[in-house]
């Protein structure tokens, strides 16, 4: 592995880039490189896992055992990535996919590292940016001491650290239980899981049981939730939540059918399970499809994980929820096809390698409907009736202003943005995307599949303009601008090169 | 605010507004805030409310903060380091001030 760590360092081009070193990313990463293919591996975080796997290399299992078996498992994949002979670039944000223009052509990333931008050329792109937790929006939610249920989990993972006092978990999904059962283990003074499921979803479900039974996940569902309920309450059949406080929150209102009540707390954490993270496909011209069971948009992929742009491919929850062990077989089948594509390995030798990966995905994904069905958020969770939550964090625009303009007859959610802001602050829509498009389809009574998402564009991240100016330019870039050919130089790529 | 369960063993310093804050070399900027007892790390620019880290992966842009003069830095992104100078930020962002 050659860590990259100025942006100058980068190749001008490269068989396979992969973005994301989760489970799916890093496990592409070595399935490319194994078969001689020259491989960049870009990823925003400072050391390689992703969120699952997170800083898995830094600390050793005698550290502390509070994350379970299955997380250190991932260094079973951190290692071998390490030592496979790729690029790697950490702390990278890319902001920009253009596909290729014409089929021969390659793909090109604009990536920010150390503060300088750059643009690298790929023939293949394999896009592994994972999951971002569902926003769970209630009244409350902006206020200091919530925080996701993911982003303790990512402090006990990075840094050793728990939710300091009395600590309330709400929401629904396995991740939840998982998470308290690591922060009970901990020693988190944890007052109660808020379980806000839909009780309707379980005879939903039912039909997907008989196939769950053979899911390697469901043991350890079972014991999780005997463990939690062992070591705290838990409250079901929550009808409304509210987290209460001026600065920060201070307490946590439940309506349950038995009444209301309220609990003192220090930090409450919210989960609603994750859906996939389609910025980076969306903005590359991908298809995005609503996928009803997972109650989610997703890029459109073949069996091999080829979105409908050619040269790119999605791997991972990035391109449907499967989990991190799915994650990382899907990750293996994508590079498998990225060879194939590229030549690298001929038709038989992939369909030797794909048939036995397939076969784990197909039982990693066995019963997956059965979760996704019963665990699927209930209605005033996904589309807060309260009109004074705040549904767009970063402009501050509440549910009520979004009835009032969808009632209007806005005719989606790009043109909602438009009149009133909602999705345009720095998160660009991730924390706002999926719950205006439940309140819009709830208003107007159909699919959210009718109602789509907002159309995203590059730059997916926020860039500097000073990194931008500082991109290296062609002659004809430069003409365009000024007018003036440019000075000839000794270096052809510029003096930033 | 988070607790942690381990000592500090390589501490580095950094101040955010001023106030020294300790933590252990590659910590990520952001949860050493919050280790560090500071969950209140800026004001939002519509409203002026206090916010806080919320999702610690890069996706809210819940966490940013001015870095060694660099603003909307996002501080669950990136590692700190002995010396930073952190500073919340409150109200709209300048593009001149302290951008270099």
């Amino acid at each position: 592995m050659r860590k990259i760590t100025e942006a100058a360092q980068f190749a001008d081009t490269y068989d396979i880039a992969i973005i994301g070193a989760g489970p799916a990313g890093m496990s592409a990463a070595i399935e490319a490189a194994q078969a001689g293919a020259s491989v960049l591996l870009v990823d925003e975080n400072t050391s390689p896992g992703g969120q699952i796997y997170r800083a898995v290399t830094r600390h050793s299992p005698d550290d502390d055992d509070f994350l379970g078996a299955d997380y250190w498992k991932g260094r079973t994949i951190a290692e071998p990535f390490l030592a496979a002979p790729i690029d790697y670039a950490c702390s990278t944000t890319v902001w920009s996919l253009d596909p290729a223009a014409e089929p021969s052509a390659k793909a090109t990333l604009g990536l920010t590292l150390a503060g300088a931008a750059r643009r690298v050329e790929a023939r293949i792109v394999i896009i592994a940016t994972g999951a971002m937790e569902r926003p769970m929006p209630v009244p409350g939610w902006t206020l200091p001491g919530v925080m996701t249920a993911g982003a303790a989990q990512i402090a006990l993972k990075s840094i050793s650290a728990v939710p300091d006092g009395p600590t309330v978990l709400a929401g629904c999904g396995p991740l939840l239980y998982l998470l308290a059962s690591q922060l009970l283990k901990a020693g988190t003074e944890i007052v109660a899981v808020l379980d806000t499921s839909d009780a309707g979803q379980r005879l939903k479900a039912l039909p997907h049981l008989p196939a769950f039974l053979g899911s390697p996940y469901l043991a350890k569902g079972l014991r999780l939730l005997v463990d939690v309920r062992r070591q705290t309450r838990v409250v079901s059949g929550i009808a409304e939540l509210t987290i209460n406080g001026d600065t920060r929150a201070q307490s946590v209102t439940i309506r349950t059918g038995q009444g209301s009540e309220t609990l003192a707390v220090q930090t409450v954490l919210l989960h609603q399970g994750v859906i996939p993270s389609i910025n980076l496909a969306s903005s590359a011209g991908c298809t995005i499809r609503w996928n009803e069971d997972q109650r989610a948009f997703e890029p459109e992929t073949d069996p091999l994980g080829r979105l409908s742009v050619p040269g790119l491919f999605a791997a991972g929850d990035g391109a449907g929820i499967g989990g991190a062990d799915h994650a990382a077989i899907e990750g293996r089948i994508a590079a498998v096809g990225a060879l194939l594509d590229l030549g690298l390995v001929e038709q038989p030798e992939a369909e030797t390698r794909l048939t036995p990966l397939k076969q784990q995905r197909r039982r990693y994904r066995r019963g997956r409907a059965f979760l996704d069905i019963l665990y699927r958020p209930a209605k005033q969770f996904l589309s807060p009736p309260d009109d004074a939550t705040i549904i767009c964090r970063c402009e501050e625009v509440k549910a009520g202003q979004l009835r009032q303009v969808i009632d209007l007859g806005v005719p989606g959610p790009n043109q909602l943005k438009t009149f009133i802001r909602c999705g345009m602050g720095p998160c660009q829509g991730r924390l706002c995307a999926s719950t205006v498009t439940e309140i819009m389809a709830e208003r107007r009574g159909v699919s959210p599949a009718e109602i789509g998402t907002y159309r995203l564009r590059a730059p997916i991240k926020p860039v500097r303009l000073s990194e931008l100016a500082a991109l290296p330019q062609t002659e004809d870039a430069v003409f365009a601008v000024t007018g003036r050919r440019p000075e000839p130089v000794s270096n052809p790529k510029g003096p930033n090169q | 605010m988070l607790r942690r369960l381990r000592e500090v063993t390589d501490p580095v310093t950094f101040s955010f507004d001023g106030c020294p804050v300790t933590a252990e070399r590659g910590d990520t900027l952001a949860a050493a805030l919050l280790a560090g007892g500071i969950d209140t790390i800026r004001h939002s620019v519509v409203g002026d409310q206090p916010r806080a880290p919320y999702c610690l992966m890069g996706v809210c842009f819940e966490c940013l903060v001015t870095v060694d003069g660099v603003q909307n830095r996002q501080s669950c992104l990136m590692e700190v380091r002995d010396g930073m100078v952190v500073a919340s930020q409150r109200g709209g962002r300048q593009v001149l001030q302290g951008n270099r």
